[in-house]
């Protein structure tokens, strides 16, 4: 009964989208507050409906109602109950019900914080961001529908890919899903703009939090699928260049390149249509990261299982929602006036600069995912592109970033002088080059790349850091002044900061790990010896063991510094038993400094067992740096100017501060 | 104003230009795992296998240059869609008299030869790779492969996928019919 | 189940062309050569080579069948005294550009490899140009009759007091 009242749910909710997709626009434009205040009912209705709709579908997972399609094909009655829960995105059903949750909410968070927009605004950016929710809605309901029901039901379920029954990828797919649909909020932000005509530093400072708020989901969702591909794939990689985290990290760029891009438009009244444009895209680079993953155009390891009739319906999808967003951008931007004028080296041109930089990685990403694409179309040839192409090429892009990162800041609106800021990081950046040849010259004189990496890593720690200390006079005013400064510094200039030193944290982390890891690859027998890294580590046995729907078989590797136990790591083989799946549990000692790793691979007693060790420096910094970057966000997010949207008090900071 | 217009227009255009390609894609039912054979249009690579069957003669390049077109096929016993693929390479030895030369691949001699004893054999020489370092310079990324060789020893076709009806009406037979 | 783990991950996890035999995983200890120098270069290279049956990995990563061969390939070609690109051309002669996970640069990547440069090209070529098109800030209107009157009487008190008409200095973010 439950599935039905879950797909009615649906069916109800699709139609309210319909009504808020449509009423509140002609509200709008006729003036008629009745109309336009329906855009708020709408939307929280829609989302109490919808949530409603999942917490059936969640239901039929954790109570294993088998006679439901996608529970038997996605569930088992012997999972555990996190990943009965997690199974309900872990499919593509599941996950297009995921994302019209999310939209929803996201929908509601509008209608219910929106309170200062101007009701002709909140009814327009309300009825686009219904647009696509009707979109979405009509897609599961044609084409992806959860809730069919199965005659007679079987006894139990196929079960769940045993790579997906793992904490960190339970929560990967919502965080990710926040992100690319918190973005759907900027979108209709700039499409209800560009029919309004409007793009000022109010607007600017509205759709600021939204795309804050986005961001910040998206550097988690994929900061916590890169670490879930760290820890399960086996031997220490954390990024592949991979179709599907590419599509991830196109959104991330030009979302980025927004949220710079945006300042200038609040603060500065510049920008206005290139801004508008970069938050279309953004949501459109989500689009197309969803039409990638489930049309099967492209091949991917992390990809669902695909559909080229599903393809075609998102491509139409996509072309409507993203060319009906240029189109009105090519009619209306044209008319949308820039105001304020600076010269090439200001802070202006710095964040110019910035979004350039991004906006060229954001293409680099694009032409390698789609290169292989256009190539056998067009010539039937066969290319591949991995990971040193974009080694190759998006590196030294982001390297040129990292130089003028620490630089921007430093540099005022209108007009500056780049000389001045250099001189205020001459410290800076004579450690991050010695620190370059350090690297150069003691871990490893090969990797020439490496160590140049490792240095922007740190100039942008160090460079971030400086900033603030000289925001705040660190040193040269008495204690208790700069005290009284930095109770002054806006938050969302701590939240710069912040994110700005993580990026170099995350850099460091891929460096150590990536050009910098040991490793041993051997066939250990029981009570066999090696020497790795520094340890001594013994094979000391292999046990059976039984998990709830697995058996594996766990490894005990005791790890000695100088004689002295230091740990004993666990690597298991894991059966899963509804599957007939192997899966490794690698087994990971860290200290943050450096992770200490090991697999076991396939062996028994008599030939001994293929053991993986990898020492990976600084590893543990990749995650820590994406969790700081993301802290950045919400620091800045917090900062109460953008709730109440008072140019005054900022102005006053200004005033104190000088 | 106009030039400036148009760069408006620009993001739209590229948009078209994507979703064409994405379009195209889809439709034209475009296998994007497909890795492609730079082997046609090439002398075959050296064919040198140890005969499958005791007593028969080891393969050798001798039999890719007997002024007629053959087919090579890379199976092995473990494989199903081997299985799949069989009786229409029995159907094109018989009928359509086609020359195929079989190699069982990583597979144990006996379970390949059981297996072409239980299922019929249509292969006019077979022989076998057990560690399949043969089959790399074949370029081969699994089994069951089939190679077209024409009369003069080119690579013609190459399928890395079982053959189906449709492959034979449409590709195999009319370039066999041609180079004979 | 390291590898494995990732093509797994396909919902068409047995391709039509690939059965996986056993199910080895990446390199195993008895590829491996015994000289570091040399089993380096083969890591380095199989790193740079993409597997032909599991999707977006390298022969390094891969635990399929074919990926072992060519991984003992490589090896192999590497003791005999070949060069590492003769070794990728080995590979490439077989498999096809296909195989190597950085394409080559020729007229067919050409947008490829010169696109990212090119946008970045495009891109500061076309901020010059606006700043270069930019019209100058066009001169605020003249005074009105009594605008100028009121300035005028602002000027005689200011002078009077002070004497300077210093205009609010921009910012100094030190």
């Amino acid at each position: 009964m439950l599935p039905e009242l879950g797909h009615f749910a649906l069916i109800l909710a699709l139609a309210v989208a319909l009504v808020q997709a449509t009423l509140p626009l002609v509200g709008a434009a006729r003036g008629d507050i009745r109309l336009m205040a329906l855009g708020r009912t709408a939307a929280l209705t829609q989302a109490f409906l919808i949530v409603l709709s999942f917490a059936a579908l969640m239901q039929a997972y954790v109570t294993s109602d088998f006679s439901v399609a996608t529970v038997v094909a996605n569930s088992h009655s012997a999972k555990p109950l996190l990943y009965k829960i997690s199974g309900v995105w872990g499919n593509h059903e599941g996950s297009m019900m995921l994302w019209v949750l999310i939209l929803a909410l996201f929908g509601a968070a509008v209608a219910l914080f929106g309170e200062t927009l101007p009701d002709g605004l909140r009814a327009r950016v309300l009825a686009f961001q219904a647009w696509i929710g009707v979109g979405f809605l009509a897609f599961i309901l044609f084409t992806s529908n959860p809730f069919l029901r199965l005659s007679p039901a079987p006894l139990d379920g196929n079960g769940m890919n045993p790579l997906l029954q793992d904490p960190g990828l339970a929560f990967h797919p919502p965080l990710l899903y926040l992100g690319y649909v918190g973005f759907s909020v900027t979108y209709a932000f700039a499409l209800a703009a560009l029919l309004e005509g409007r793009v000022d530093a109010a607007w600017a400072r509205w759709v600021r939090p939204w795309t804050l708020a986005a961001w910040c989901f998206l550097t988690l969702g994929i900061a916590l699928g890169s670490w879930w591909s760290y820890y399960i794939l086996g031997w220490g990689g954390f990024w592949f260049w991979d179709p599907v985290e590419n599509a991830s990290l196109m959104p991330w760029l030009a979302g980025t390149a927004l949220l710079h891009s945006a300042i200038v438009v609040e603060k500065r009244d510049a920008l206005k249509s290139w801004t508008v444009l970069l938050a279309i895209l953004a949501f459109s680079l989500s689009l197309l990261g969803t039409f990638l993953v489930r049309s099967g155009v492209l091949t991917s390891v992390h990809a669902f299982a695909q559909d080229p009739a599903r393809g075609m319906f998102i491509l139409g999808f996509l072309l409507a929602v993203t060319g009906g967003a240029l189109a009105l951008y090519a009619w209306r931007a044209p008319s949308l006036q820039g105001g304020g004028l600076f010269q090439p080296i200001s802070r202006e041109g710095g964040l110019i600069l910035n979004n350039l930089l991004l906006c060229t990685l954001c293409a680099t990403v694009l032409l390698g995912t789609l290169y292989p694409l256009f190539l056998d179309l067009v010539s039937g040839a066969k290319v591949s592109v991995g990971p040193p192409f974009f080694n190759a090429t998006f590196v030294p892009i982001s390297f040129a970033l990292f130089a003028a990162l620490c630089v921007g800041p430093y540099l005022g609106w209108k007009r500056a002088e780049l000389w001045p800021a250099l001189v205020k990081l001459r410290t800076a950046f004579a450690v991050s080059v010695i620190a370059m040849i350090l690297a150069a010259v003691l871990i490893d004189r090969r990797a020439t790349l490496a160590a140049v990496a490792f240095g922007f890593g740190v100039w942008l720690i160090l460079g971030s850091l400086y900033e603030l200390a000289d925001r705040v006079k660190l040193g040269r005013v008495s204690w208790s002044e700069t005290k009284r400064r930095l109770r002054a510094t806006p938050r969302a200039s701590f939240g710069m900061t912040i994110s700005h030193a993580a990026l170099g944290v995350v850099v460091l982390g891929a460096v150590g790990t990536a050009a910098w890891n040991a490793e041993l690859i051997r066939t250990f027998r029981i009570g066999d010896r090696a020497d790795f890294a520094g340890w001594q580590v013994t094979l000391a046995k292999v046990v059976p063991v039984r998990g709830p729907n697995y058996e594996a078989e766990r490894a005990e590797i005791v790890v000695t510094l100088d004689g002295k136990p230091y740990t004993v790591l666990t690597p298991e083989r894991r059966l899963f038993l509804v599957q007939r799946r192997e899966v490794a549990e690698t087994s990971i000692h860290s200290n943050l400094l450096r992770d200490l790793y090991a697999t076991l691979g396939e062996g028994d007693v008599q030939k001994g067992w293929t053991v993986r060790l990898y020492y990976n420096p600084l590893a543990p910094w990749i995650w820590l740096g994406a969790a700081l970057c993301a802290l950045g966000g919400f620091v800045s997010l917090s900062d109460r100017r953008l709730r109440v949207g008072a140019p005054k008090r900022s102005r006053v900071i200004v005033q104190a501060a000088e | 104003m106009k030039s400036n217009r148009l760069l408006y227009l620009l993001p739209l255009l590229t948009l078209a230009i994507l979703a064409g390609f994405f379009g195209w894609s889809l439709l034209s039912g475009r296998d994007p795992a497909s890795i492609g054979s730079p082997l046609v249009g090439r002398p075959a690579p050296r064919l040198e296998a140890p005969a499958l069957f005791p007593g028969k003669p080891a393969l050798t390049d001798a039999l890719l240059r007997t002024g007629k077109p053959v087919l090579v096929n890379f199976f092995a016993s473990w494989c199903t869609p081997c299985l799949a693929e069989h009786p229409l390479l029995e159907r094109l030895a018989s009928r359509d008299g086609v020359t195929i030369i079989g190699i069982a691949w990583k597979n144990k001699p006996e379970e390949a030869r059981a297996w072409l004893e239980r299922l019929g054999n249509p292969f006019a020489a077979v022989g076998y790779d057990l560690d399949g370092k043969m089959a790399l310079d074949w370029g081969l990324s699994g089994v069951p492969e089939t190679f077209l060789i024409d009369a003069k020893g080119i690579v013609r076709l190459h399928f890395r996928a079982p053959i189906l009806e449709k492959d034979v009406n449409e590709r195999l037979l009319p370039l066999l019919k041609a180079g004979s | 189940m390291t590898r494995p783990a990732r093509s797994a991950v396909l919902a068409l996890a047995v391709l039509a062309t690939a059965s996986v035999l056993t199910s080895a995983r990446a390199v195993e200890p008895d590829e491996m050569l015994p000289d570091p120098a040399l089993e380096a270069r083969a890591r380095e290279i199989s790193r740079e080579l993409r597997c032909v049956v599991c999707q977006n990995q390298s022969v390094d990563d891969s635990n399929a069948e074919v990926a072992h061969d060519i991984r003992r390939a490589v090896r192999e070609r590497l003791v005999a005294g070949d060069s590492d690109s003769q070794v990728r051309d080995y590979m490439v002669a077989r498999y096809g550009d296909y195989v190597l996970m950085k394409p080559p640069f020729r007229m067919r990547t050409l947008v490829l490899w010169l696109g990212a440069p090119l946008v970045l090209l495009l891109g500061a070529l076309g901020l010059w140009w606006t700043a270069l098109r930019r019209p100058p800030p066009t001169p605020p209107a003249p005074l009105s009759e009594a605008e100028k009157e009121k300035v005028a009487a602002l000027l005689d008190s200011g002078a009077s007091d002070s004497g300077a008409g210093d205009a609010p200095r921009p910012r100094d973010d030190g």
